[in-house]
């Protein structure tokens, strides 16, 4: 007989919900990219990819134990990531979408699908921790200072995969934007201000969403220019991850990611 | 030798362990251009902190002795001993030669 764990119920007050966000985004981004691992295009890059998955897994696990201090009930950074159940995990609704593997209502699964939307991400996570570098929050701070040395790196490589597919073939520039087309829409997710952000902003525990555009925007129309790619026009479409509701893929991939801590909780090797 | 134009070229890659001690040369890897050799190296030779620089060479701009050259290029110094600084007999206030 295995004991199943029972879901844990975080109590989301505005700051623990602003931590979560991040640690989310972090941790499910990480789980996306780390589906490479042994299916790079070509070894090199493989295992860039699996070392910025793990980047992101110690800078989601930092933020979880974190996290779990602010929320108070004493939950630690394996029962945050392993036992809440979809609507308690606030991660940008972009980064749990699939990415290496296609599906019926996502295609996609093209490496140019990655490439862009690593560097649309870490672009966005760089101008995230280089302000919460200044938090009224010592540790998280502290966590962002060493996160932005990691974001910088994966903005640099992403980057520069950004050019080289939209600067290289036909082909591959065709596919790069595609893979354009499918992520866009989910970028207006990743400004948009809510009343968690407000209260983190009027705290000084970090920025509110809407203040990261401007910055993003010039940095990934810069790179655009040398990709030969145009910034798309804003669409209306708004997703909802941060707010727990999330996309027909989270339920998937918080199976594959969940299934081993609930049926041997507490298990590790 | 060539090499399928599909291919990326080949780049030896030199690592710097730490300030003050000489780029080593510790392996190759592919790479579409030299600024992505630097990126690929630091993912592939410096994951566990080996590293605080590294140079990245076209594999193809080497020029190497060639081995049948060994015994005419290296093998006449085996006899000189004379050329090792061991005939001296240092102050025992000088301790590191």
């Amino acid at each position: 007989m295995t004991a199943v764990a029972t879901s844990i119920r975080v109590r989301a007050t505005p700051p623990v919900q602003y931590v979560l966000r991040i640690a989310d985004t972090c941790l499910i981004h990480a789980q996306r990219l780390a589906e490479w691992c042994g299916h790079g295009p070509v070894l090199e890059e493989d295992i860039a990819l699996t070392n910025m998955a793990l980047d992101l897994v110690g800078q989601a696990r930092a933020l979880l134990t974190h996290a779990g201090r602010l929320e108070g009930q004493g939950f630690d950074e394996d029962q945050l990531a392993f036992l809440r159940d979809e609507r308690q995990v606030f991660n940008l609704t972009l980064v749990e979408q699939p990415m290496r593997r296609s599906s019926a209502h996502a295609p996609g699964g093209d490496f140019a699908d990655t490439v862009l939307r690593n560097f649309l991400l870490s672009t966005w996570l760089n101008g995230l921790w280089t302000r919460l570098m200044a938090s009224s929050d010592a540790d998280l701070a502290a966590i962002a200072g060493k996160a932005v040395k990691e974001s910088r790196y994966h903005r640099q490589h992403a980057g520069d995969w950004v050019v080289r597919l939209g600067d290289g073939t036909e082909e591959s520039a065709a596919r790069l934007r595609a893979a354009l087309e499918r992520a866009w829409p989910y970028t207006h997710e990743m400004f948009k201000r809510d009343a968690v952000d407000t209260a983190a902003e009027a705290a000084g525990l970090g920025p509110a969403r809407d203040a990261l555009h401007a910055d993003w925007q010039r940095e990934v129309a810069a790179v655009f220019g040398d990709a030969g790619l145009d910034l798309p026009a804003d669409t209306p479409f708004m997703s909802t991850g941060t707010l727990g509701r999330h996309s027909e893929h989270m339920g998937f991939i918080l199976a594959e990611m969940q299934s081993l801590q609930r049926q041997h909780p507490g298990g590790h090797w | 030798m060539s090499t399928a134009p599909s291919e990326w070229p080949l780049w030896e890659i030199f690592v710097r362990p730490k300030a003050g001690l000489d780029h080593k040369h510790c392996g190759s890897l592919h790479a579409p251009d030299a600024r992505m050799a630097v990126q690929l190296a630091r993912e592939v030779y410096t994951r566990r902190q080996e590293g605080t620089s590294v140079w990245v060479v076209k594999s193809s701009d080497i020029t190497a002795s060639d081995p049948g050259d060994k015994d005419m290029l290296f093998d006449p110094m085996e006899d000189k001993v004379y050329r090792h600084p061991t005939f001296y007999e240092l102050p025992d206030s000088v301790n590191h030669m």
